[in-house]
């Protein structure tokens, strides 16, 4: 696992039901291409965060191929509907097999 | 308010700071390849989408980006002239707001940009812009 | 915004003549910095007093920065170094070393040292030293909670001087220059106009003679450390002051000194007091 990956997202608190609401996240991680060498000359290898889910209530609200060209710390802004209150549900899935979760409630009036 | 935009010539610290890695590039053989994976070789329009990047990154390894197609499916963001052209691929879910998404990107120099949008009725949309990447002039 | 003295010569340097490319980087020199929508900073303020003569008005490196980079600092979202200072969250309440304290046992929340940031580095009279703060902090860390010193630019103690620097954001950087501490101050001065390397360049010949201009396709800045620790584009990942002094030296092609050695150190204070009425806005983002 990479070493101290920290996932940030961030949501509205509230919301009127029908609202599009604007989502933004954030998780450390090097995001090592595979395309550089170290100091000796080896390759470093590829280890990135390679998709990224944010669904609401169990319905997806974004589904996210990444490759290498997506920078360190990898960032994403999008939006979602919001007709009730509930949960967003955020997944990062990491090279090496590791899962990166948060979450973050809405209260919808 | 514009600057004094005069440039500070004369040194040769920009090339002692230059030592990048310099990794080869896509072809544009490449380049179609990946776009042919997303259209299957359809056509693709102009109308509907829209990609907005910096004209001038002040730095190629954190570059921001915005696609914006309403309606569609899905978004394939490529990098013609990176040493693969695939960034993202962006599928948006019933629960999506807009058909639009936002992230930052590594740029490895100059060269296009391109997002192309997958459409419900199987069409495709396709913006690109060419990016251009400041080297600076210290390392640190 | 006026510059008072772009006309200077460029004396040895010109004799190294390079072509530079021209850049046309949009970067609002004039923009205020307003972070969160309501937290201002102070970007561009009279020169202190003890620069009659070289500077009038000293500047963040934040107003060089292109549209772009501006907007990743002016939102804490936004600005991937917070994700640091919530690491340097975690840091300052966990306990280490023999005696079982953390930072919070004694300090209780960062918020009680957002007064330290600005007034760094600063003389210690125990010590009969001037002290930076990442000095400060491995003396907490060694002495009092029997831990080993933190490396120099190591990811916890940048992490933890991101914390310190974030809480401190706003505050007016005021850094004595005068007692004590004097000695120390006219060393780094000294280092800052002198020429280093095959070069010929002082850190003068960049930051004060050069600032606006373009040095390769780069905005030159005046070179100040208020934004520090800074998140740069370039690494994508939270740097040290001493660490891009290294780099700055280096570019110069001359060899460079050690991190926290006593040039380093007389530097930071010396370079800390031409900021003198800019506001602490680290941590930072810088290309
Ligand atoms: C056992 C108690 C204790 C612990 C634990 C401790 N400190 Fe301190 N710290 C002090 C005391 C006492 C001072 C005041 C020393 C002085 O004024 O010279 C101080 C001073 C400081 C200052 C300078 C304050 C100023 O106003 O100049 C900073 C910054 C600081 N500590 C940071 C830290 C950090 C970060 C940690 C955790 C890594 C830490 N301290 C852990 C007791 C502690
Ligand atoms: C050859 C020109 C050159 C010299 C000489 C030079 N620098 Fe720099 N420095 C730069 C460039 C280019 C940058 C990046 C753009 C900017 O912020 O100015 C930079 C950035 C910096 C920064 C970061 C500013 C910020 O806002 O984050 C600091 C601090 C700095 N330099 C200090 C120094 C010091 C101290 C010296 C002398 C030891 C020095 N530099 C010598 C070119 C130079």
């Amino acid at each position: 696992m990479a070493d101290n990956v920290t996932p940030r997202v961030r949501v509205p608190r509230e919301a009127s039901a029908g609202d599009v609401v604007s989502i933004r996240t954030l998780i450390s991680h090097p995001m090592e291409s595979g395309q550089r060498r170290d100091g000796d000359g080896n390759v470093i290898p590829r280890s990135i965060i390679n998709r990224f889910t944010c669904d609401f209530n169990g319905e997806n609200v974004i589904d996210v191929t990444i490759e290498p060209a997506v920078s360190t710390n990898p960032y994403f802004q999008f939006s979602a509907v919001v007709n009730e209150t509930g949960t967003f549900n955020f997944t990062w899935y990491d090279d090496d097999g590791s899962v990166y979760e948060d979450t973050a409630d809405i209260t919808v009036a | 308010m514009e600057m004094n935009r005069r440039q500070f010539v004369g040194t040769g610290v920009g090339a002692a700071a230059a030592i990048t890695l310099l990794p080869s590039v896509a072809t544009a053989q490449d380049v179609d390849a990946a776009i042919n994976a997303f259209t299957g070789g359809a056509d693709t329009s102009s109308d509907g989408i829209t990609l907005i990047a910096p004209e001038i990154a002040e730095n190629g390894n954190t570059v921001p980006i915005e696609v914006d197609a309403p309606g569609a499916e899905a978004i394939i963001l490529l990098a013609a002239g990176n040493p693969s052209p695939d960034v993202a691929t962006f599928n948006f879910g019933p629960a999506a707001g807009a058909q639009a998404a936002s992230t930052r990107i590594r740029l490895a120099g100059e060269q296009d940009v391109i997002a192309i949008a997958r459409m419900p009725d199987g069409t495709f949309l396709r913006a690109q812009q060419e990016v251009k990447v400041t080297i600076g002039g210290c390392g640190g | 915004m006026k510059k008072m003295q772009k006309a200077l010569a460029l004396g040895s340097v010109a004799a190294m003549a390079l072509m530079g490319t021209a850049a046309t980087l949009s970067a609002d020199e004039d923009a205020d910095l307003i972070i969160n929508g309501d937290m201002e900073m102070i970007v561009r303020t009279e020169a202190p007093d003890h620069l009659d003569g070289h500077l009038n008005m000293i500047y963040s490196g934040w107003t060089f920065r292109s549209d772009e980079t501006q907007a990743m600092q002016m939102d804490d979202f936004d600005n991937p170094a917070m994700l640091f200072v919530e690491q340097g969250i975690e840091i300052f309440n966990t306990a280490m070393g023999t005696e079982g304290n953390s930072c919070a046992t004694c300090h209780e929340t960062p918020e009680n040292l957002s007064e330290v940031r600005a007034v760094y580095p600063q003389w210690d009279e125990e010590r009969g030293e001037v002290q930076t703060i990442t000095m400060q902090i491995n003396e907490c860390v060694t002495e009092r909670m029997g831990a080993e010193a933190l490396g120099w630019s190591s990811r916890d103690m940048v992490n933890l001087e991101a914390l310190l620097a974030s809480v401190g954001r706003g505050t007016v950087v005021n850094v004595a220059i005068d007692g004590p501490a004097r000695e120390t101050w006219e060393m780094g001065r000294e280092i800052y106009y002198t020429e280093y390397g095959i070069l010929e360049m002082s850190c003068a010949t960049c930051h004060e003679q050069n600032y606006g201009n373009y040095i390769r396709a780069d905005h030159l800045s005046q070179g100040q450390i208020n934004g520090f620790p800074t998140y740069r584009l370039k690494n994508a990942r939270l740097n040290s002051t001493h660490s891009r002094f290294r780099g700055c030296i280096r570019d110069t092609r001359a060899e460079t000194f050690a991190e926290g050695s006593p040039e380093f150190i007389a530097l930071e204070l010396y370079v800390a007091s031409r900021g003198n009425g800019l506001t602490v806005e680290g941590p930072s983002v810088r290309n």
